[in-house]
């Protein structure tokens, strides 16, 4: 169905206020490259929840990071925009580090990783695991041919999540006051759609595993209101082409034996109890933290920026007072604002 | 400015105007300067430019780093209304470049001079130790006189037509791809020389007020540049502007954007509206400009706005840092 029509279908069953969240970077972006959210009618609102990995990335983790790229002979490689996630400290960012001679490499797959490890066997490389379920297969799988091959000079620092807990954390949370989930198409492709089949069943909140196309999250949003309206919340996968309801056994297997679920910090939401991937002790040897003697230490620290408010939903990013003014994509106080899927940077550059 | 230069100041968006205005402009400054176009226009009937090229990979689908120092000068004159006439062409060799290479190189850079009506008429050579140089840069300054005098943003009218020379964001996509050995040769630079399709689109009679190659920071950065030059905003149709199928596909896997990615070969034309079409039929009657469309309207106001496919709009803004490939 085109975007006119099911905005037409939208307007026709929206009776009441409803607020709805998407919990994926990709979801964020879309909606706010494609315009639809001033599409919607009134009474739909559209919000971002912690759904971009780098957003949720505490600066306490970074600053781990930061410390390992000026250690002599260690390269740390990551995705792209992990180079202007800063630490916390402001302005302290692996760009910054590399441009202060620290050796800072952008990779697409930790494979590749892997390939320069080889290449440069007389320096450690450290990969920044990042993201959620779907990029947790790829890293266990770079780790388990590590393991292969036989590269000692390759170790992985873990920062993976978990969509669930975050998101039981999040509805666990004060002042929690949202409608309905538009759940990432990315994620249940690997999961599967059932894995959020708890929205409705243990919290009574219709869930919508949505693509990636405007016209796929339109659909979705026209789900969720169907189903809020008439009070019969369920869950939907309108994201059949890709997504199957038990998700990816391989990918789902090569995560359990690689990574073991821990307590983690997420910047916005605090610590939660299983919502981390930590790499278990049978493959220590390719465990940043085990190899470098990493400690995190929860520095609670509170950034003037309201990163935390934003992806809990509780303010739109416009909301925020250090938004445009003191927080832009060149100078960003809070991750919100550096990863073009974070909800600050999105309506930085893309809305009116 | 921060503390020490990080290399989102050389990506052509908001830092690197920083850069420019905040340490460049004050140290230099003068009247030929200040005008900040491609090129410098002297005396008013001269034009003289100069860039760097240090693109990786040396070679990549469509082109290589001769060519495009080449193109790039020859079209920075041609966006001032210059006729090109002479470069110069110097070279910073890394110790360790395999002398084929370096041969391929100022071969196809020949061959790109002789294609825009140019000759090559002085230059440097150094060569710097292993480790202190990225294979080889290039710098190509060139002079040439004014033929279409008068093209500045400042020109632009409310209702002026936006027309686009080609498909957006192909060079980018293509070295990006190159570099990450991805999607071999599937996509190509656009990189060319634009002389020739400029004066095509001159000798239509068709009223253009200003030229620009989207080059760093892309079709988005250059159109914000027009704008805020003007004063005026810039309407956009998303569904208007060309993109190739696989550029997009491409874009959409390495989370970047075809309007932010540079082009080679490409101009951005505004012209009077009652002269668009006469405009549009030179550019496409012209091997460089068979996709050219008009993708916009000068409008009153004071941003670039892009209307969306979906049906919704947006502000399209000057790129911010280098456009950095995303997590998923």
């Amino acid at each position: 169905m085109r975007s006119e029509e099911l905005l037409l279908r939208l307007g026709a069953l929206t009776k009441h206020r409803w607020k709805l969240m998407e919990v994926c970077g990709t979801h964020t972006m879309s909606i706010a490259r494609s315009g639809i959210k001033r599409l919607l009618p009134e009474g739909v609102e559209l919000l971002s929840g912690p759904g971009c990995p780098v957003c949720v990335t505490p600066g306490e983790v970074m600053d781990a990071a930061l410390e390992l790229s000026v250690r002599p002979g260690v390269t740390v490689a990551a995705y792209g925009d992990m180079l202007r996630v800063p630490g916390t400290r402001r302005g302290d960012d692996l760009a910054h580090r590399r441009a202060g001679g620290a050796d800072v490499r952008i990779v697409y797959s930790p494979m590749d990783v892997l390939d320069m490890a080889e290449a440069e066997p007389e320096r450690q490389f450290v990969f920044l695991g990042v993201g959620f379920e779907t990029t947790a297969p790829g890293t266990a799988a770079a780790l388990l041919e590590a393991g292969r091959r036989g590269v000692d000079n390759f170790t992985v620092f873990s920062m993976l999540k978990r969509v669930e807990p975050a998101l039981r954390a999040l509805i666990a949370s004060e002042g929690f006051a949202i409608d309905g989930f538009i759940c990432p198409g990315h994620v249940a492709v690997i999961t599967g759609a059932d894995e959020f089949a708890f929205l409705p069943r243990e919290y009574g909140l219709p869930a919508a595993v949505a693509g990636f196309e405007p016209e796929d999250i339109l659909l979705a949003v026209c789900h969720l209101v169907e189903m809020l309206e008439r009070g019969e919340p369920a869950l939907v996968n309108d994201y059949e082409r890709a997504v199957t309801a038990g998700g990816n056994e391989l990918a789902q297997r090569a995560i359990e034996r690689v990574f073991e679920p821990r307590r983690d910090i997420w910047r916005g939401l605090g610590e939660i109890e299983a919502s981390g991937l930590g790499i278990r002790p049978e493959f220590a040897q390719f465990d940043a933290e085990v190899r470098f003697n990493i400690e995190i230490r929860p520095a609670g620290l509170k950034t003037p920026c309201r990163c935390g408010d934003v992806i809990t939903g509780r303010i739109h990013p416009q909301d925020c007072p250090m938004f445009e003014r003191e927080c832009t994509p060149d100078d960003p106080l809070g991750p919100c604002m550096v990863s073009s899927e974070g909800a600050c940077a999105a309506a930085y550059k893309y809305m009116c | 400015m921060d503390g020490i230069i990080t290399l989102d100041y050389g990506s052509g968006g908001r830092k690197t105007s920083a850069l420019i205005e905040e340490i460049i402009v004050p140290a230099f400054k003068n009247e030929a300067l200040c005008a900040l176009g491609d090129g410098a226009l002297l005396g008013g009937h001269i034009a003289f430019s100069s860039d760097s090229f240090v693109v990786t990979p040396l070679e990549f689908p469509g082109g290589d780093i001769g060519k495009l120092a080449v193109c790039g000068t020859v079209n920075d004159l041609a966006m001032c209304g210059a006729n090109p006439e002479y470069l110069s062409f110097s070279l910073i060799i890394e110790e360790g470049l395999p002398t084929d290479t370096l041969r391929r190189v100022v071969t196809s850079a020949a061959t790109a001079a002789k294609a825009a009506g140019v000759q090559i008429v002085t230059g440097d050579t150094k060569v710097v130790e292993r480790g202190r140089g990225d294979g080889l840069y290039i710098n190509t300054a060139g002079i040439g006189r004014i033929k279409y005098p008068g093209l500045t943003p400042a020109a632009m009218r409310a209702g002026d037509a936006v027309i686009l020379s080609g498909t957006a964001g192909d060079h980018g996509t293509a070295v990006m791809l190159a570099r990450g050995d991805m999607m071999d040769g599937a996509i190509k630079s656009d990189c060319a020389a634009l002389n020739g399709l400029v004066d095509a689109l001159m000798a239509s009679g068709a009223e253009v007020r200003v030229l620009r190659d989207p080059t760093r920071g892309g079709v988005a950065t250059t159109l914000c540049e027009f704008a805020e030059s003007a004063g005026l905003g810039i309407e956009l149709c998303e569904g208007d502007i060309p993109v190739r199928r696989d550029v997009a596909a491409a874009c959409a896997i390495l989370g970047l954007d075809p309007l932010y990615s540079a082009n080679e070969g490409k101009m951005l034309c505004v012209v009077s509206e009652a002269t668009a079409q006469l405009a549009l039929e030179a550019l496409r009657a012209h091997p460089l400009g068979a996709d050219a469309a008009v993708i916009g309207r000068v409008t009153e106001g004071s941003r670039v706005i892009l209307k969306t496919a979906a049906g919704g709009s947006r502000v399209l803004r000057k790129l911010t840092g280098a456009q950095l490939p995303r997590i998923c």
